[in-house]
């Protein structure tokens, strides 16, 4: 197949695609006496998406994780942990200097540099014991102290609850990961953002029970956890106060 | 001279009554801290509920937690606008019916606690504020803190927390959205309506 038809054939799959997102979207639109959330104008489709990200966590992510969490001894899981976070202190560091706060981004490479050496390549995380605590900062905090505006809610599978400006900043922080970009072997890197993915969910396992019990409609709950979370990341634990009615 | 003296006793038995005042209440900061290390320690010594005993966890919570909370407020505050709409009688339905759904939930997040710490920060507040935030952080070993705030408000009852924000989320407006989409769908009986069958789910072990 040369250069020319397989981008054709790449096209075809991407038209496909649309057509197919078109029709979710407006299947999911049709028929719901659901007034619109003004941050989530796409909720029908979101809705959708939603539906198949609950699929996948029940038959893959959630099994493949409560494994995971099962098998595998605490301080080995800790390590793991400590693996990744180590490595997105390069991030949080960096998005802390974008945003005009160098004592953070400062205390970032700290972490970097003595977690990566004391630390053992990051499995020990020896800087917040010594007091250095784990900024909270990403690209997406850093559009929004840019001024960029929060856009609409979108869910996707497996990635999750965004608004489009974090989802848009999401893929910035993942370009510079150094693990996803610096390592040639495919497999490898596979086998590490896999990891990396039932890692995260084994670590979100203990709340399941807490949101299946309290939401009356799950997918809601999330979005305004989700929204109220960002609005105090990007506030550093401080957002304004909401008008009580 | 006389005028300063008089000046002087008049501050002096302003700050003596107010004191008086004072100390006749808790002050919130005080009264998260009591509620709190209290609970804790009840959980550390009772191995029913760290094994998951559900209706003995809910009961330490009605005890020892419900008291100083202010559901009524917390119902307000999560209905929203459609508030105003219920009457007395559905008002009170609804405050009831919230209460079972959070002290579950609560409950549910209690027994999972382990061996994490409480870190209270530094609170002020003026002496006429009738509304504050104290702000507390939950250290778990090789975790990241999370902040745990709570609101609270004076009354003639003393004062009373109606909100409780986890790491920025606020487990009372949280439910805004959906309140307001049952309301829409079938009135203030249909939000009724919802969270008693929620309950009623949730009684029967069947979870969601």
């Amino acid at each position: 197949m040369n250069v020319k038809t397989q981008q054709k054939s790449a096209w075809r799959g991407w038209r496909g695609s649309l057509a197919l997102a078109a029709a979710v979207l407006l299947a999911g639109c049709a028929g719901t006496t659901r007034a619109p959330s003004p941050q989530d104008p796409y909720e029908g489709f979101n809705r959708t998406m939603f539906e198949v990200h609950e699929g996948l966590d029940k038959v893959a992510l959630r099994p493949l994780a409560k494994g995971y969490d099962a098998a595998v001894p605490l301080p080995a899981k800790m390590s793991v942990h400590n693996f990744y976070e180590n490595l997105w202190d390069v991030s949080r560091g960096g998005n802390a200097f974008l945003q005009g706060k160098p004592r953070e981004g400062f205390t970032g490479l700290g972490r970097l540099l003595i977690n990566s050496t004391v630390g053992i390549f990051g499995l020990f995380d020896v800087a917040s014991e010594m007091g250095l605590d784990q900024g909270d900062e990403d690209f997406g905090q850093t559009f929004a102290v840019w001024g960029v505006p929060d856009g609409p809610y979108v869910f996707l599978p497996v990635i999750g609850p965004n608004t489009s400006r974090d989802l848009v900043g999401w893929g910035v922080d993942q370009y510079f990961y150094p693990l996803w970009w610096h390592v040639d072997n495919v497999a490898l890197r596979n086998s590490a953002v896999a990891l990396r993915a039932v890692e995260v969910r084994a670590g979100l396992l203990p709340g399941d029970k807490v949101i299946e019990e309290a939401a009356l409609d799950k997918y809601a709950y999330i979005r305004s956890g989700y929204l109220q979370r960002r609005a105090s990341q990007v506030h550093d634990g401080n957002p304004p106060r909401r008008d009580d009615n | 001279m006389k005028r300063l003296f008089v000046l002087l006793m008049t501050a002096c038995m302003a700050v003596a009554t107010g004191s008086v005042a004072l100390a006749q209440e808790a002050a919130p900061d005080a009264l998260v801290k009591t509620v709190t290390d209290d609970v804790l320690k009840a959980v550390r010594q009772d191995k029913d509920i760290q094994n998951g005993n559900t209706q003995k966890t809910i009961a330490l919570v009605q005890t020892k937690v419900l008291p100083y909370f202010n559901f009524n407020r917390m119902t307000s505050l999560a209905v929203g606008r459609d508030w105003n709409k219920a009457t007395p009688k559905q008002k009170e339905q609804l405050a009831q019916q919230f209460q079972e759904l959070l002290v579950r939930t609560y409950s549910n997040a209690l027994s999972s606690y382990r061996d994490q710490t409480v870190r209270y920060k530094p609170f002020k507040m003026n002496p006429g504020d009738t509304d504050v935030l104290v702000r507390t952080e939950v250290v778990q070993p090789g975790g990241r803190p999370i902040q745990l705030d709570y609101s609270l408000e004076k009354t003639d009852k003393g004062w009373k927390v109606y909100d409780v924000v986890v790491a920025g989320v606020s487990l009372v407006t949280n439910y805004r959205d959906s309140f307001a989409q049952e309301v829409r769908n079938g009135g203030i009986d249909g939000l009724i309506q919802a969270l008693a069958s929620k309950n009623k789910a949730l009684d029967s072990g069947k979870g969601a």
